[in-house]
């Protein structure tokens, strides 16, 4: 194996973009366990938002048009989901799995007539002077838009639960649903706009995986992204900004994985390439071996089924 | 308005017909969804549920249905258990790999000796394979705490990475001119699980039938079956009765992973023959539909296995027949399982007028 055929600048420029996918599917779960719902069907919702986007940008020719549909069919099939545990009130792991296997029929048949087809390229943005500084302007700067609005809505997420009274609404609804409706507040009201809010972002996040990623549409893409966002919420003890460590770390490793595997590492591609799920369960059985820290972050409530009596 | 009420125990009527009400609504709108993709609605519900079974090459059709109900049976068996304490394990397609990569590695070890032992052993391999692949989850969660639910998943796709290894690598076949694959099990008689082919009966027909029968003995009259409902119906209540999580989780997943694994074994010394990179087709995850279908009862699970099973093959029917596409299958299949869960409603809650204002 030769490691100095592996470029480590360009390496850690293509980190970023790595971890898009499953930092905006992470922060979207964040903000729905958040309200105390856990959606399994992340992974149903992000391919889904991979072919609605794919679809939407080839036929439009325009990928920010793509990255909008993405977010709107990631939204509606969460819908599905909203109404199966809010409305009808069944089991929340059982629906999320549902979503997940419609998610993936609905994904195949939707995308058909795309195998193969190439996407309108999503521009990179050359901020001016900031692109230009050596090691640091190609690595954090030379990127596409989306990563930045990646960024840009986990500070906001932040900000949101920190800062502003409807994100406390949200938490006390995700820590003790009973007493916020006591307190008048719109429990189902409030969870379903949270599943929306998740629904999108893993739309968005299934999107940039299939527009600039890869970019390309082939069945089953995601392979499991979804599932690792789930594992990166639990990684972060429910903080968003962790969510964001988490998803960096993860790309990183995704892309030196790849890495070895150009460069001629000894190992099949196979072996290389499970490292990553690997990986995902070292992390969880760390972070759930702490006990004491990593259960804190937990919101009260997730997955508990609300239904108002009287 | 209208109010819902808990009821104070399940209705035993709607239980038993919220299934069928599921399967007349995916029915419908699957019918719609056919329609959509331009085909005739009516003629595509029948080829797929009626033209396998009655139809004028039934007999070509019907041992298909045991061949594919046997896994699916086999697994949803061994996931109900765990989806009955609240238990979910959800990598049963790993579980599934991983038996039939350590049986048909058995089997090809032996190859080409003659002996009846060679079976018998693949099949304690393979149950074992897959005991031991669930037996990382169920670990983790008694020492660690961790989630079994992301664990078991992850290690879906490890143990598919896994397979593609083994398929181009260890296993393959030396006389197979490079082609990537193991030698074919089912042409290999000490090794193989066909029974009859012509009837459709394999060794996993059989194992999953007995599977049936111990498991509703198990929920029914035994002492550790009570305590798996109680696990997962009140928690509180089974844990001052003395039920012990550690082992009830390490049972539940252990069993279902040696069921999976056993199912794995079957299908790849029979009908698949050999291990090849793309051998699973996603049994372990239809199986937790035929769980859920069945209503985690096996007899139900039984009749939800044959039932998903005829998906199976009057989907193919329908793919090239009809032109239909095989992912319109796999949607359908998740329609239903969006169905159930839905109506099941009906099961647990009951409708009531709300009284005016004085309410």
């Amino acid at each position: 194996m030769d490691l100095s055929s592996i470029n480590w600048l360009l390496l850690l420029a293509s980190l970023m973009v790595a971890a898009t996918p499953i930092l905006l599917a992470g922060i979207g779960e964040l903000v729905v366990e958040k309200a105390g719902v856990l959606n399994l069907g992340v992974e149903g919702m992000m391919i889904t938002g991979a072919i609605a986007g794919f679809a939407m940008a080839v036929e439009s020719g325009s990928p920010a048009l793509g990255f909008v549909g993405a977010a709107a069919a990631g939204a509606l099939l969460s819908m599905l989901f909203a109404v199966l545990t809010q409305f009808a009130l069944a089991n929340q792991v059982a629906s999320g799995l549902a979503l997940t296997l419609f998610g993936l029929g609905l994904s195949s048949l939707m995308g058909q007539s795309y195998v193969g087809l190439k996407p309108p390229s999503t521009p990179k943005l050359d901020i001016p002077l900031l692109s230009d500084i050596p090691v640091l302007g190609p690595v954090l700067f030379n990127h596409d838009l989306m990563v930045y609005v990646a960024i840009a809505i986990v500070a906001g997420t932040w900000a949101f639960l920190k800062y502003t009274r409807a994100g406390l609404t949200l938490r006390a609804v995700g820590e003790n649903h009973e007493a916020a409706h006591a307190l008048g507040y719109k429990v189902i009201a409030i969870r379903c706009a949270a599943i929306a809010f998740g629904g999108a972002c893993a739309g968005l996040g299934g999107a940039y995986l299939s527009l600039v990623r890869v970019p390309q549409w082939t069945e089953g893409m995601t392979s499991g992204a979804g599932w690792i966002a789930l594992a990166l919420v639990v990684f972060a003890s429910w903080r968003p900004w962790r969510v964001m460590i988490g998803a960096y770390l993860f790309g990183g490793i995704t892309v030196l994985q790849l890495n070895l595997q150009a460069a001629g590492l000894k190992v099949p591609v196979e072996y290389l390439s499970m490292s990553p799920y690997i990986i995902t369960i070292i992390v969880l059985v760390i972070m759930s071996s702490g006990r004491s820290r990593g259960a804190l972050g937990a919101p009260a409530s997730l997955g508990r089924t609300f239904h108002a009596t009287g | 308005m209208i109010r819902l009420d808990k009821r104070p125990n399940p209705s035993k009527a709607w239980s038993y017909s919220t299934p069928l009400l599921a399967v007349l609504l995916t029915m419908i709108f699957g019918g719609l969804l056919f329609a959509a993709l331009g085909k005739d609605p009516f003629v595509a519900i029948r080829t797929i549920f009626y033209d396998p079974l009655f139809g004028q090459h039934a007999f070509f059709y019907r041992p298909q249905l045991l061949v594919k109900a046997a896994p699916l049976i086999l697994i949803a068996i061994g996931l109900s258990l765990g989806f009955r304490a609240g238990i979910w394990n959800i990598g049963a397609e790993g579980q599934y790999i991983i038996g039939a990569l350590c049986g048909a590695g058995v089997g090809l070890a032996f190859y080409p000796t003659v002996s009846f032992i060679i079976f018998p052993l693949m099949v304690i391999a393979g149950a074992l394979g897959g005991w031991a692949w669930a037996m990382i989850p169920a670990l983790l969660k008694t020492r660690f705490g961790t989630n079994e639910i992301l664990v078991s998943l992850m290690l879906v796709y490890v143990a598919e990475n896994l397979l593609r290894g083994m398929a181009v690598g260890l296993m393959k076949n030396p006389e197979g001119f490079g082609f990537p694959g193991s030698r074919n099990l089912a042409q290999y008689p000490s090794a193989t699980s066909w029974i009859s082919q012509n009837a459709g009966i394999h060794w996993g027909v059989v194992f999953a039938l007995i599977a049936v029968i111990f498991a509703y003995i198990l929920l029914t009259r035994h002492m550790l079956g009570f305590n798996i409902r109680l696990a997962g119906q009140a928690p509180r209540a089974a844990r001052f009765s003395g039920v012990n999580p550690t082992r009830l989780v390490l049972f539940c997943l252990g069993t279902s992973g040696a069921l999976a694994g056993l199912a794995g074994l079957f299908e790849v010394s029979g009908p698949a023959g050999q291990v090849t990179t793309d051998f699973n087709v996603g049994y372990g995850f239809t199986a937790i539909i035929v769980a859920f279908l069945g209503r985690l009862h096996p007899v139900g699970i039984l009749l939800a296995g044959l039932l998903m099973a005829l998906t199976y093959i009057g989907g193919e029917i329908a793919q090239s027949q009809l032109q239909l596409p095989a992912a319109a299958i796999q949607l359908f299949q998740g329609m239903l399982l969006f169905f159930l869960l839905a109506v099941d409603l009906l099961t647990n809650y009951r409708f009531r007028p709300k009284q005016g204002a004085a309410a």
